[in-house]
């Protein structure tokens, strides 16, 4: 196999103490990203999800352990790492098309490039006649897409997802379950994708990591070997139930131990 | 009630029901009509007082003697000169605090190391009573506009620094790093996303410290003034001219909702995408 194109290696990540006691979010934790592969981490709540991706992100550093992109330390953060947050993100002062050419910008493409690029991710996610709303005339599915869209127009090494769809209803994460997948099928972007839940998990990646409740561990990691492209009938069909029995199966031992 | 048609009880009771549900909101003509109604009810009562000779108009003039009052000063100019240097010192001593507090809030609210050092000072200013500062500022800058100047100065700036910052420390921390994983250093997070994100904020703060900057007005014109409309009421209240000073009270109260409607069109003019518009 090719090496890996993320690798963590034993990260151990503990916030300081402000009143009382510091907490160990992440112990010893290592794990593996091929590249163009979609990694799915589910776990508990508070396991410790989100500071892993901040920690490979660059926003906070590790207390210990090291994390590598092709095999580069990571020292901070970086448009080659770029991220979607479960909470809107959009500056709300830019256009949708301000949004996709922030990056853009600051790396100062010319404006007939950089508007040339937010046009092909504005189309990849289905927003065209959008360019010049505000987020505020925007629905959170369609912020979603563009901020997809504003982290895909800095061509990022990796696409890291923190729960990206957690605010959606039902019905709008499917589409932009579907949509992600569609998106991946034609950028071919590694993604590293963070949730709690266990469909999404499995209808998404590649792999599966199974985190331990607090202080955040690999428990499992399972293979997904559904073929692709991968449509939502998928999750109806018994192959992915029988993975979708072992998740939730190792997720109950992990919410167990926490009460 | 099944079957009968409500009499006029029945259906008060149940609009009462209907309109009174607490943060509902009711039709628009509704509202329209009850804020008219409003408006109406207290100048009627106003007439009802005055025009009834139940207040003395040493006490309460009535309206249409100081629709009087006003026009004999407007025509006489004064009227235009009390407006004239009230509005030039309230826009100037505010338009200071804005230019000082706006950027060393938004400072305060976003570094720590700004917060401690000047937050302590800031708490302890604003606390003491601006007309008790006025000794001190007649000893430093004497008796002259600039007096005046500096009292609405120190009145909004130690509010204004303190709300800004608010407003900045409240910028979401995942829009800050979001910018951070577009590739933005950090001064590019603090000019193109910080402070952008901060505007709406600001601007409302903007109008809100105009709107106190207006009732400070009266406390600057106490000393050694010979005009503007706190001095136009100082002066009134000698002679007993009661009228007088409603026309000065009206003038104020006028001029502070003219400049907060101009602020709530600069911010959906300024600011077209900002949530509060
Ligand atoms: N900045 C922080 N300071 C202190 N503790 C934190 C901080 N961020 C997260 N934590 C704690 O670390 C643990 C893991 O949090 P998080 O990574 O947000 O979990 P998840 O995303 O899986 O819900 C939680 O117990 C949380 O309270
Ligand atoms: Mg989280």
């Amino acid at each position: 196999m090719a090496a890996p194109k993320l690798v963590l290696r034993d990260i151990t990540m503990i916030y300081p103490a402000r009143r009382g006691q510091a907490i160990t979010a992440i112990d010893r934790l290592s794990l593996q990203v091929q590249e163009r592969e979609i990694v799915s981490i589910v776990g508990p709540s508070g396991c410790g999800k989100s500071t892993l991706l901040r920690l490979v992100a660059g926003l906070i550093r590790p207390t210990s352990g090291e994390i590598l992109l092709d095999g580069r330390r990571v020292e901070g953060p970086g448009a080659d790492r770029g991220m979607v947050f479960q909470s809107y993100t959009l500056f709300p002062w830019l256009t949708v098309q301000g949004n996709v050419e922030f990056g853009l910008r600051i790396r100062g493409v010319g404006a007939e490039e950089r508007r040339e690029i937010a046009r092909r991710y504005i189309e990849l996610v289905g927003l065209v006649g959008f360019e010049h709303a505000y987020p505020k005339e925007l629905s959170g599915g369609m912020m979603q897409r563009v901020a997809i869209a504003r982290v895909l127009a800095n061509d990022p090494e990796v696409l890291l997802m923190d729960e990206p769809f957690g605010a959606l209803d039902a019905q709008t994460r499917s589409l932009m379950q579907e949509l992600l997948l569609q998106v991946w099928e034609k950028t071919r972007k590694t993604i590293l994708f963070v949730t709690h839940d266990i469909d999404e998990a499995i209808f998404l990646g590649d792999r599966v990591y199974v985190m331990t409740a607090r202080p955040g561990r690999i428990k499992e990691e399972i293979p997904v070997s559904l073929p692709r492209p991968r449509t939502l009938e998928v999750t109806t069909a018994e192959p992915f139930m029988a993975i979708k029995r072992r998740v939730l199966s190792l997720i109950r031992e992990e919410i167990g131990k926490q009460s | 009630m099944q079957g009968r048609r409500p009499g006029a009880r029945g259906r008060f009771l149940r609009a009462m029901g209907e309109y009174l549900k607490p943060q509902e909101a009711i039709p628009g003509s509704l509202y329209r009509t009850i804020m008219l109604a409003g408006g109406l009810g207290a100048l009627v009562v106003w007439g009802v007082l005055t025009y009834g000779g139940f207040v003395s108009s040493l006490f309460l003039p009535s309206p249409t003697d100081i629709v009087r009052t006003g026009i004999e000063l407007y025509r006489d100019g004064s009227l235009i000169v009390h407006a004239k240097a009230s509005t030039f010192v309230i826009f100037s001593g505010w338009a200071m605090a804005a230019a000082l507090a706006v950027p060393l809030g938004i400072l305060m609210g976003s570094f720590k190391v700004v917060e401690a050092l000047i937050e302590p000072v800031v708490d302890f200013v604003r606390y003491l009573p601006v007309s008790a500062l006025i000794p001190l500022l007649i000893l430093y800058i004497g008796i002259g506009t600039a007096e005046k100047i500096a009292v609405i100065f120190i009145g909004t700036f130690f509010q204004l620094i303190l709300l800004v910052a608010d407003v900045s420390a409240h910028v979401s921390k995942d829009l800050l790093d979001a910018a951070y994983t577009l590739g933005a250093s950090r001064a590019h997070v603090i000019t193109r996303v910080l402070v952008p994100a901060t505007l709406p904020g600001v601007m409302d703060n903007l109008r809100i410290t105009m709107g106190w900057a207006w009732t400070y007005l009266v406390v600057a014109e106490l000393v050694a003034a010979d005009r503007g409309l706190g001095y136009l009421i100082l002066d009134s209240m000698r002679g007993l001219f009661t009228d007088r000073i409603f026309v000065g009270l009206m003038v104020i109260g006028l001029l502070g909702f003219a400049t907060d409607q101009f602020f709530k069109w600069l911010h959906r003019i300024l600011l077209p995408w900002s949530p509060k518009v």
